[in-house]
């Protein structure tokens, strides 16, 4: 969408939102699925209980990648070709480079590179086609399996104007390099958010005014929601009986 | 007899102890501060259906400077516990602690890294209520009995010799880690 169809789009927001065309891609004829090849962020052996002997479900010796949906081709369906046709035309380059869109369950995502998040962020939020005013927060997410990618970014966006749009960012980045460009500057709502991601998982957010701890005490030693973080505890002792701390009791996978 | 015959009409003689005592136990003011869930019961018996006032203690102060009792009601995590200790400390003496619920009093539910497993790591505990929320008749139950140990509590050389006392009975008795056997 070139810039000067923003205001005619503005001009008749209602009567542009309500039309059928315009509802999410899980109430429309032709959804689009997901069809590049399926990412696998872990592996999964095994469920709880014991793992040698003892096992008498047999479940102990089950084995699975766990499979995240991989990128969709257009078109999208619904309003999702919208969006990616305003944002591509907003940023240019930086769609093409650095967006890769999925489709699943009727839900956007556009797994953004953290080079191009604040292109794309301030697209999202600018653009009279667009216009995704609230943010509704960022969430850190582990995946140790991922090599390279084991830090995720989630950010979830909706727009006012066009009639409850939404649309979900996911930047990446790895433990090794853990830095992801702050949108505070963009969404300044996000800045307590980003401060719990940083606090919980270790994202580094650049160009945060005051990246500290929000949660944990400001001398705290490491980050407690990243997967190889010990839960702790301590074992409990009563009368002659020992009931050990929770995260040695038993092996979840 | 001894000097109570000789006492007119309308004079009562008791101890400085036994007189003191009554009037601290029936004039205790809590401290306004709730940590999690307990705290939502501990509103529910200053209620008009529970009413708290009925001891005297309606009157939660709402600075620690004018409270005599901490009732910690809720989960104490790592990041609050020195904001307890504090708030412990602003407490003018004589004061009292009452550990509401599981978790206050030993770590409850929450056996992990984020969670003081026991408020009597921080602060001394004068009465342990179990309890995941205990309801408020339950905390009425550990406020009476702490009323109870209130008006007992002696003074000057009287205090001493009680401290000693307990002392000895507390070496006398078997811990619980060393009880075995019988879970009760």
């Amino acid at each position: 969408m070139s810039d000067d169809a923003g205001p005619v789009h503005d001009a008749d927001p209602v009567h542009d939102h309500h039309s059928t065309d315009d509802l999410p891609a899980e109430r429309s004829a032709d959804v689009a699925r997901a069809e590049g090849d399926p990412v696998p962020v872990g592996h999964r052996k095994g469920m709880f209980g014991p793992s040698l002997g003892g096992d008498t479900s047999g479940y102990g010796g089950l084995e699975r990648d766990i499979l995240f949906p991989g990128a969709s081709a257009p078109p999208y369906g619904g309003y999702f070709d919208d969006i990616a046709d305003a944002l591509s035309a907003a940023t240019g380059t930086a769609y093409t480079e650095g967006v890769k869109v999925t489709i699943d369950r009727g839900e956007m995502t556009l797994h953004v590179d953290r080079d191009h998040l604040l292109t794309v962020v301030r697209a999202l939020r600018d653009d009279p086609a667009l216009r995704f005013e609230l943010c509704a927060g960022s969430n850190g997410v582990h995946y140790p399996g991922q090599t390279g990618a084991e830090l995720h970014c989630v950010y979830n966006f909706m727009s006012i104007t066009h009639g409850g749009r939404r649309v979900r960012v996911e930047v990446s980045c790895s433990e090794e390099d853990p830095h992801i460009p702050s949108i505070v500057e963009v969404y300044p709502g996000n800045d307590w958010h980003e401060r719990e991601a940083w606090d919980m998982f270790g994202i580094i957010f650049d160009g945060h005014p005051a990246l500290t701890r929000i949660l944990m005490p400001d001398d705290w030693p490491g980050h407690p929601q990243r997967k190889d973080y010990p839960l702790g505890g301590i074992p409990v002792e009563y009368k002659g009986a020992t009931i050990p701390a929770p995260d040695t009791r038993r092996s979840y996978n | 007899m001894g000097l109570e015959d000789k006492l007119p009409s309308g004079i009562l003689l008791t101890s400085v102890e036994g007189l003191v005592g009554q009037m601290q136990a029936r004039s205790v003011w809590p401290a306004t501060f709730g940590l999690a869930c307990c705290a939502i019961e501990m509103m529910a018996a200053g209620t008009p259906d529970y009413d708290i006032a009925r001891f005297g203690m309606e009157r939660f102060a709402a600075t620690p400077r004018q409270a005599d009792l901490m009732i910690v009601a809720g989960r104490v995590s790592q990041k609050m516990a020195p904001v307890v200790r504090q708030i412990y400390d602003q407490m003018p003496n004589p004061k009292w602690v009452l550990a509401m619920g599981v978790c206050a009093s030993s770590g409850g539910m929450f056996n992990n890294y984020a969670i003081v497993q026991g408020v009597d790591h921080i602060v001394p505990v004068d009465i342990y209520l179990p309890g995941c929320p205990p309801r408020p008749q339950m905390l009425f139950n550990a406020l009476l009995s702490l009323h109870d140990s209130i008006r007992q509590t002696k003074f000057g050389v009287d205090r001493v010799e009680a401290a000693r006392k307990a002392e000895a009975a507390a070496l006398a008795s078997t811990p619980t880690h060393e009880m075995k056997g019988l879970l009760a």
